[in-house]
């Protein structure tokens, strides 16, 4: 199916991430937008909210992000594309609905421009500390989808993306971009419609009557109904059978809560998008994503000037699931991985996971609130090559 | 009836032929049959209330297929997956966003929120009164028990002060919500109280609620006996009937703040409010048009009602 050319902004911009971002739910189909504003997310709320009335969607600004996120799920419920958008402390707010997304399956997108936490944090400044979050912050055992760009371009790119995967996976689809990609102002090309693929929504062809909103096939995912339509469906947050009734049983527990886990993990192939440079060669690899990526490069140039010739390049742009059998694969090539993050410690945690001891992983960690220093990670890789 | 006529009537035979067993009950249409028996306890109102909206539904020339039906948590969270209408069984306190996502992204349906005193006041406060201001499309129900029923009996922000619930043991202290004068105050263009005694007035300003555009809310004190009765002994679920019949009056057009409810006080039951106000959709449309002209493109409205 191709974009409504209603929703295209066809041509050469210069955007911030945020409003790339917008424009992208916009081409995507979004045509129900709910959210509450934050630092630095906001600017993608305020554009469809301008952009709405001339296309017949709807926005609305809810009382906080806990509505925000409840009312997408309403809104893609009613057969219509839906997206908020949030920061850090909107995202905590966020997280038991996302888990309802999850069990209902309900596709639909939520953007997360990272901020400095914890709490309150670094409201106007950048960081990459949510990334756990997004794999993890809800409660019970669901799996997600989460993206990270690293431009504006990137921005307007993956979020149709997003939304494709979210229709495709029936998933809400977390799209964990941060303050120095979401305000940083750069070209941005829109193409024309009809080169817009998307995703259609897979719903059901069964008569009223016929209809089980959990009955799935080959590929795990169950056709969808929207409200309205006669089937007379019921979903809930219950742990439920196919007919979406609960049942209160660990046999149906294992049934229901083992799919929404496989129906990922059997695509990750699909899903999994890298960019990779240097890869023959490599004897250390600098993995990062976001901007981090930027400042890597950097990082990698220097380290070339200094004669280490064989880096690789990996840039996680589906950040969960995360690509397991890459790392390791490179593992058993390499001598070490080099993962600076905008935080502590997190995507490392995977690295290292995956690397199973078969070749060093260093974390080059940085709290949050400007962007790494390149000779920091440079120093790292330095330290990887010993 | 004395006992010796009551055993003179049995003795008589069957006059009647008796029907087939098979007979469809009334409301077999409007439920999940395969879902039966429900969780409520028996002498719970919840199902009086139930009873009381399918009926109500019939009154109203809906379409059936555009009613939804979203509840939150607790004993009347779980309202959503007995009735069979598209229904929704979200997070504790969310029904209300969730049915205004439904209600925004797809202006043509009737969503119903039917759902508890703690789910919609307490958690999901900040909902109720914001959807009100709104004067958002949508119906909401609810059910008072003054209790958290579903957890075993704690208090809410219903339960009657010097009620006992397990979290004040010695009895409540706080000063409750007058449920009808918050929605009134918010902005709800219909507020209604009734108990679940009042089965026929009750039904009747379900539908009138159905069909009024704009925020409706109706409030049905529910009696639990198994929790907020047995703590504050006040007897059986018969006793609760009886108390509602001598104890509540019908006050229509009452002042929503005048109508509070103390420990085992009278209870002021009636139509409210009713009064007429542009909803959400309507305030938009109207004000879109007049900022933008013709670029602005309706929403919610079909071509042919544009022209």
């Amino acid at each position: 199916m191709k974009a409504d050319p209603a929703g295209v902004l066809t041509g050469v911009h210069y955007l911030d991430g945020d409003k790339a971002c917008a424009e992208g739910g916009l081409a995507a189909g979004c045509r129900f937008f709910a959210g509450y504003p934050i630092t630095p997310s906001t600017e993608v709320a305020e554009r469809v909210s301008e952009r709405f009335p001339y296309m017949g969607g709807m926005f609305i600004q809810m009382e906080d992000e806990l509505a925000s996120m409840a009312a997408i799920l309403g809104g893609s419920w009613a057969g219509v594309k839906s997206m908020t958008v949030t920061s850090g402390p909107g995202f905590s707010l966020m997280m038991e609905n996302i888990g309802l997304g999850a069990m209902l399956e309900t596709p639909c997108v939520v953007v997360n421009v990272q901020r400095g936490g914890p709490s309150t944090g670094l409201p106007t400044l950048p960081g990459q500390a949510d990334m756990m979050q997004a794999r993890w912050g809800s409660h019970g055992d669901y799996r997600l989808i989460a993206l990270s760009p690293n431009s504006p371009q990137e921005c307007f790119d993956l979020t149709i993306t997003a939304f494709n995967f979210s229709e495709k996976y029936r998933v809400p689809v977390l799209f964990m971009m941060d303050e120095c990609v979401g305000h940083m102002t750069e070209k941005v090309v829109i193409p024309e419609a009809d080169k817009i693929d998307l995703t259609e929504r897979r719903y059901t062809k069964k008569k009223p009557g016929e209809y089980l909103p959990y009955a799935y096939g080959e590929d795990l995912i169950p056709d969808m109904a929207k409200a309205g339509d006669g089937h007379f469906f019921h979903v809930t947050g219950l742990t439920h059978d196919e007919r979406g009734y609960p049942d209160m049983t660990w046999e149906m527990q294992e049934k229901c809560v083992h799919r929404l886990i496989d129906k990922i993990d059997k695509n990750v192939d699909e899903i999994f998008m890298i960019e990779e440079e240097n890869m023959d060669k490599a004897e250390v690899v600098v993995i990062s994503y976001g901007i981090t990526s930027r400042v890597a490069l950097r990082g990698i140039q220097l380290a070339e000037q200094a004669g280490m010739k064989n880096i690789g390049r990996m840039r996680l742009i589906t950040v969960w699931p995360f690509p397991e059998k890459r790392i390791r694969e490179l593992a058993k090539k390499v001598k070490a991985f080099v993962v600076p993050e905008m935080n502590y410690g997190q995507m490392v945690l995977e690295v290292e996971r995956c690397a199973g001891g078969q070749c060093k992983t260093i974390l080059v960690p940085h709290g949050g609130g400007t962007v790494h220093k390149p000779e920091t990670i440079y120093q790292a890789i330095k330290e990887a090559y010993k | 009836m004395k006992a010796a006529e009551v055993e003179e009537i049995q003795k008589k035979p069957k006059t009647r032929k008796t029907k087939s067993v098979e007979e469809e009950h009334p409301l077999e249409k409007w439920l999940r049959m395969d879902r039966m028996p429900h969780i409520w306890c028996s002498t719970c109102g919840i199902g009086t209330a139930v009873t009381c909206f399918i009926e109500a539904i019939k009154k109203t020339t809906l379409a059936r297929e555009d009613i939804c039906v979203v509840s939150g948590i607790g004993c009347s969270g779980r309202i959503a997956g007995y009735i069979k209408q598209d229904s929704f069984h979200t997070t504790h306190g969310r029904a209300i966003p969730f049915a205004v996502g439904l209600k925004l992204a797809n202006p043509k349906l009737k969503v119903v929120v039917f759902s508890g005193d703690g789910d919609l006041s307490s958690i999901g406060g900040n909902h109720l009164i914001h959807t009100a201001r709104r004067n958002l499309d949508i119906t909401v129900l609810c059910i008072n028990n003054f209790i958290y029923a579903m957890t075993g009996g704690q208090v809410a922000p219903t339960t009657p002060p010097t009620a006992i619930a397990t979290t004040t043991p010695y009895g409540n202290y706080e000063h409750p919500f007058n449920l009808p004068a918050l929605a009134a105050a918010c902005g709800a263009v219909y507020v209604a109280r009734w108990t679940a005694l009042h089965v026929r007035r009750l039904t009747n300003s379900m539908a009138e609620a159905l069909q009024k555009k704009g925020f409706s809310f109706v409030e049905i004190i529910c009696p639990c006996t198994t929790l907020y009765a047995r703590k504050n002994k006040l007897g059986s679920g018969l006793d609760l009937m009886k108390f509602y019949h001598d104890n509540s009056v019908i006050v229509n057009g009452a002042d929503p703040r005048e109508v509070d409810i103390q420990f085992q006080s009278e209870i002021k039951v009636g139509k409210f409010i009713d009064v007429d106000k542009p909803t959400y959709l309507d305030s938009y449309n109207t004000y879109m048009k007049t900022k933008l002209g013709d670029k602005f493109k309706p929403y919610g409205v079909t071509d042919e009602e544009r022209q």
